[in-house]
């Protein structure tokens, strides 16, 4: 392309969003000048997690725009703006506005709308449909003022709108033409259970029902009637019978179209305009449209290659396998699901007892796997779809691939290394095994690793497993050690190393070095060993046995600076302190000539403390009620409030209250990594609890809880684990969370990595703690309760031991202070001189 | 040219604390004829001495650094930045080309020297 050209973009919805992405990869030399036309009021944003409006996340979270993302890469986003008209002799585009805008190349990604059938009172009040935020504050505000929900469609979206109807506290009923649920991608068995799972749920179910009209209800706002006579009463209705493209500006500028609709593009999403491309939902391929993101995103990629030259990639068409959870149903369909391939024959599996149904179509020679049914355990889901997009040879007999697995022998599905190279393994991002390959030969270890270097598995989530096993067996072949040893001193994990000390009751590194290890120990194993010994039976770090074993923050129990001063922190719970209290850390400051800062946790920290100091300063602060503050320590350090309902108009429950006594429960619980919490009283989110490995937003109704945030290096959104929940089952669920982290996580590992590389994700975790798939919730609330019940400040009890007191001295045989310790003043305060500073002051010091 | 028996008596003995002022495994700081000394004491009873100031940072923390082992080496870690120095030669593990001064110790009865 010519520089300075200019392409126009109409539609900033998922699919036209990621080519802004692929495009900006392309044009760093800013060659070519982009306007992107969005009729929303926002910027792109992920619908396919548009339910999770509903259970707290806010539309900034569903943004897919990265940072700055626009004004980086210079494009000239235009909101609220509409394209009414496109000018194909005059390449131009033309705005709801009146405004023309020229282009050289046009790409139109505007996507489709719901489809409402045509039955009178369709457009009644509160007759609603699900793809936009509007939609969803319009469904929000109409359920407020509504006891019954009707949704019309049993289709995926059916289904995911009728959850979001049930969470809103409907009486909910799904109303369907066809005879079962989920007509496209179940046969009538797997749709059977789901509708028994669905119903068990509480949603009424109701299968071929043709609706003839929306007139006024006896006890409801509408009544819906139907073809069979009979009639169903309802306060509100989701429309959600499937999708038009939005291809009114393709039938206006007389581009070719589909002949029920849809803007026709080739290969390279080029329309019969060649510089006209079509993407997403409103294109159509092949006589198909795809109502997926992952065909729209491989589109997307296609095209933008296009219109920079970097590559004549082709769009190929997409596989439409799916794999999701319905209100909690585990569903899977793959390739032909109906088994509608001549000679095809299939295999099932179904336990009615827990309602299980497993469907496999095979190939009329039984080699290979044409298609598959999954509801209930999708487990399989994985292998099933390798084998049938790759073409592998089946097992001699197939029924294996869907029969449960007793003996202990493990999963039999597709083995990974069968794979071919060109396999691809996360459809949402298009990552081949090869792109894994690649990763791991570029030095990616852990499934983050390749998180980060492919995006795989950053979207949906659903090949998180599969490039788990991938890794293992690659990293094997390559002859790389998966096993995650600390140390030249222990064969172990750190997460193999809890396990032991806790199985056989190791009390002290000796022992564990005696059973387990070998050599003398070193700076990693030994830190190591004593946080486990803590987290496990929490004595005194300072005991005897442990001492050695500390970091010197640890040892000091306070943090080391660059000129081998301590600060000092004294815990303010909450950020909560007195007015006597803050007195006192001054004049305690003012007396040892301290510099005061208020930290990014809000607290307070006194630096430039010599070892010598530290324990007559504690010893003051003690008395005045202060305890350790264990900034020092990898534990928890400060549990972040705002105000809350206490002071705040806004607030809806005691922000601060909660955040004081989760500080105070958690105290001094030594953990892999440091902890931080945050609680915030409503969801103006000023105590920035999502950006925390612990985050807590107070609700009309209670708490939802928020884990692994993280600040720091690299930014992370806590994900909501639970939501509206009371204080007690929030500290439950704190507990579970929390020990789970501190038995399983590496070294050093906050919880935020520790979330990235969990094989399962965010389910899994919900799994551990909300519904205990592993049957360990009793145990990890006992362990968290004994360490709880054996909390000490650390300070006060070393304080009290005049053997422990001995330690704090800068040497052994003189009084003398480190020559090398000196400040200079600045802005009223000390600070450690700089090399040359000190120079002028004082002989430097021999080496 | 010096032998070692030679510059052993061309140094001094100084003494600067009692054996049982050693933890095992935790160091401490002496000063020795205006010299900052980091002295260890490890599991198996070896006392080492080295100079107390870590190159890295410029700060006198040394004693206060972990000890440990590595690849057959007993060692002191920086609090600081964690580089490792070989309590033996006082080389740098992670950079050869520093090293911290090593001194010879002597522990008599109860009491530890340092021969400087
Ligand atoms: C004092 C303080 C800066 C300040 O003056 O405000 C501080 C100081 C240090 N931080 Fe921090 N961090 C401080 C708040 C934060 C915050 C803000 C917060 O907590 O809300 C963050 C980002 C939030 C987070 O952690 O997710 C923060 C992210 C880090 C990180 C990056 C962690 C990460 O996972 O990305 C490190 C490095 C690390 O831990 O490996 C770090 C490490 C450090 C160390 C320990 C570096 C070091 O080894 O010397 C500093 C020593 C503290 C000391 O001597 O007392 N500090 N640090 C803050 C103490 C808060 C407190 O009251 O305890
Ligand atoms: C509730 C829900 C759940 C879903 N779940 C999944 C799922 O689990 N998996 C999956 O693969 N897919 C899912 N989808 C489908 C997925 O969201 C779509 O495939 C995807 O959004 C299509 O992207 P698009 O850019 O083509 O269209 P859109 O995202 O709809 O974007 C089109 C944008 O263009 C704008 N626009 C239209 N006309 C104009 C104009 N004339 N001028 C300016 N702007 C215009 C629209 O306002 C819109 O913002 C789901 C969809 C919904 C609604
Ligand atoms: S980078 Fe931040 S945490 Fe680290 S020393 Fe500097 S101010 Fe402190
Ligand atoms: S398949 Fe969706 S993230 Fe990989």
């Amino acid at each position: 392309m010519n520089a300075k050209s200019r392409i126009v973009v109409i539609g900033n919805g998922m699919v036209g969003h990621k080519f802004l992405e692929v495009l900006a990869g392309h044009n760093d030399t800013g060659a070519c000048e982009v306007v992107v036309l969005c009729e929303e009021p926002r910027p792109a944003y992920d619908r396919v997690y548009l339910s999770s409006y509903f259970t707290g996340k806010m539309a900034e979270d569903l943004s897919l725009v990265k940072g700055d993302f626009f004004n980086e890469q210079g494009l000239d986003l235009r909101l609220n703006t509409k394209a009414v008209a496109i000018d194909k002799a005059a390449k131009t585009v033309t705005t709801a506005a009146g405004e023309t805008i020229a282009y050289d190349k046009l790409v139109i990604a505007s996507g489709s709308f719901p489809f409402v059938p045509p039955v009178p009172g369709h457009n009644r009040e509160h007759c609603l449909v699900y793809r936009t935020i509007e939609d969803l504050e319009a469904i929000k505000a109409g359920a407020a003022v509504s006891k019954v929900g009707v949704v019309v469609g049993g289709g995926l979206l059916g289904l995911e709108a009728a959850k979001a109807l049930r969470d809103l506290g409907l009486e909910t009923h799904v109303v369907e033409f066809a005879p079962r649920l989920m007509a496209v991608q179940l046969d009538e068995g797997g749709a059977k259970v789901l509708r028994r799972k669905i119903e068990a749920l509480g949603v009424k179910v109701h299968t071929e029902k043709n609706t003839l009209e929306i007139v006024d209800g006896e006890n409801a706002r509408h009544v819906m009637k139907f073809a069979d006579g009979s009639a169903l009463e309802t306060d509100l209705i989701l429309f959600s019978a499937g999708i038009r493209p939005r291809d009114e500006l393709g039938k206006q500028a007389e581009l070719e179209m589909g002949p029920r609709g849809g803007i026709v593009v080739n290969n390279y999403c080029q329309t019969s305009d060649p510089d006209i491309y079509a993407i997403g939902e409103v294109a159509l391929w092949s006589g198909r449209i795809y109502g997926l993101v992952a065909p729209g995103y491989h589109m997307a990629t296609v095209a933008a290659d296009h219109i920079m030259a970097v590559s004549a990639k082709e769009f190929a068409g997409a596989d439409m396998s799916t794999k999701l959870k319905l209100m909690g149903v585990d569903v899977g369909s793959i390739g032909d699901a109906m088994g509608s391939t001549p000679g095809a024959h299939s295999y099932y599996y179904i336990d009615d007892a827990k309602d299980i149904y497993k469907k496999i179509v095979v190939s009329a020679d039984g080699k290979h796997l044409l298609g598959a049914v999954m509801v209930g355990d999708v487990d399989a889901y994985g292998g099933l779809l390798q084998l049938m997009l790759n073409r592998m040879e089946l097992p001699e007999y197939p029924d294996v691939l869907i029969l449960p697995v007793r003996d202990g022998t493990g999963e039999v599905g597709v083995g990974v290394d069968a794979l071919p190279m060109t396999a691809q393994i996360c459809s949402c991002n298009n990552v081949s095994k090869s792109d894994i390959c690649d990763a791991i030969d570029a030095g990616a270890m852990e499934v983050g690793d390749i998180k980060s270097a492919t995006k795989a598995a950053t979207t949906c989530g659903g090949c998180t497993a599969l490039i788990g096993q991938i890794l293992k067996c690659e990293l094997g072949k390559r002859g790389v050690e998966v096993k995650k040893d600390i140390c030249e001193h222990f064969a172990y994990s750190r997460q193999e190393m809890y396990h032991l000390i806790k199985i056989e009751k190791i009390r002290s590194f000796e022992e564990m070095l005696e059973k387990h290890g070998k050599g003398d120990g070193c700076d990693i194993c030994k830190p190591t060993t004593a946080s486990i010994l803590a987290s496990t039976w929490n004595d005194h770090i300072l005991k005897t046995e442990h001492a050695s074993l500390q970091d010197t923050n640890d040892y000091y129990m306070a943090n080391m600076q660059k000129d081998g001063t301590y600060s000092v922190v004294p815990r303010m719970p909450g950020g909560e302190v007195t007015p006597e209290g803050l007195i006192t850390v001054g004049q305690v400051a003012k007396k040892y000539g301290l510099y005061t800062k208020i930290t990014g946790g809000q607290r307070v920290d006194l630096f430039g403390a010599r070892v010598d100091q530290l324990p007559s300063i504690w010893s003051e602060l003690i008395d005045a009620g202060f305890e350790s503050g264990h900034a020092y320590g990898k534990s928890l350090r400060t549990v972040k409030s705002c105000v809350g309902s206490t002071w705040c108009r806004y607030g809806v429950q005691d922000s601060v209250g909660t955040a004081i006594d989760l500080e105070k429960r958690y105290r001094g619980v030594r953990s892999p990594h440091k902890i931080k919490f945050g609680v915030s009283g409503c969801t103006r989110e000023c105590a920035e609890a999502q950006g925390k490995d612990v985050g807590v937003i107070a609700t009309e109704k209670g708490w939802n809880l928020y884990v692994c945030g993280n600040g720091g290096m690299k930014p992370r959104h806590a994900e909501l684990l639970a939501g509206d929940l009371d204080t007690a089952t929030l500290v439950k669920y704190i507990d579970r969370f929390l020990m789970f982290y501190i038995r399983t996580a590496d070294r050093l590992q906050r919880t935020s990595v520790w979330r990235d590389n969990l094989e399962g994700g965010l389910k899994y975790l919900q799994d551990v703690i909300i519904n205990d798939s592993l049957g360990l919730a009793a145990e990890l609330e006992a362990d968290m309760q004994h360490l709880v019940d054996t909390y000490q400040c650390e300070w006060k009890t070393t304080i009290e031991d005049p053997e422990k007191l001995k330690r704090f001295r800068h040497f052994v045989n003189s009084d003398e202070k480190d020559a090398n310790v000196v400040f200079v003043e600045e802005r009223g305060q000390i600070r450690p001189a700089s090399v040359a500073e000190k120079k002028g002051l004082i002989e430097t010091v021999s080496v | 040219m010096n032998t070692y028996s030679n510059l052993a008596e061309a140094l001094v003995s100084v003494p600067v604390c009692k054996l049982n002022d050693l933890v095992p495994g935790i160091g401490v700081g002496a000063l020795v004829n205006g010299q900052q000394v980091a002295i260890f004491r490890l599991r198996n009873g070896d006392v080492f001495a080295v100079g107390n100031h870590d190159p890295f940072s410029g700060a006198n923390v040394l004693s206060r650094g972990l000890t440990g082992c590595l690849k057959g080496c007993k060692v002191v870690a920086s609090p600081i930045y964690k580089q490792h120095f070989d309590l033996a030669t006082g080389v740098c593990l992670e950079d050869a080309s520093v090293r911290i001064p090593v001194y010879a110790v002597q522990v008599e009865g109860d009491v530890v020297s340092v021969l400087m």
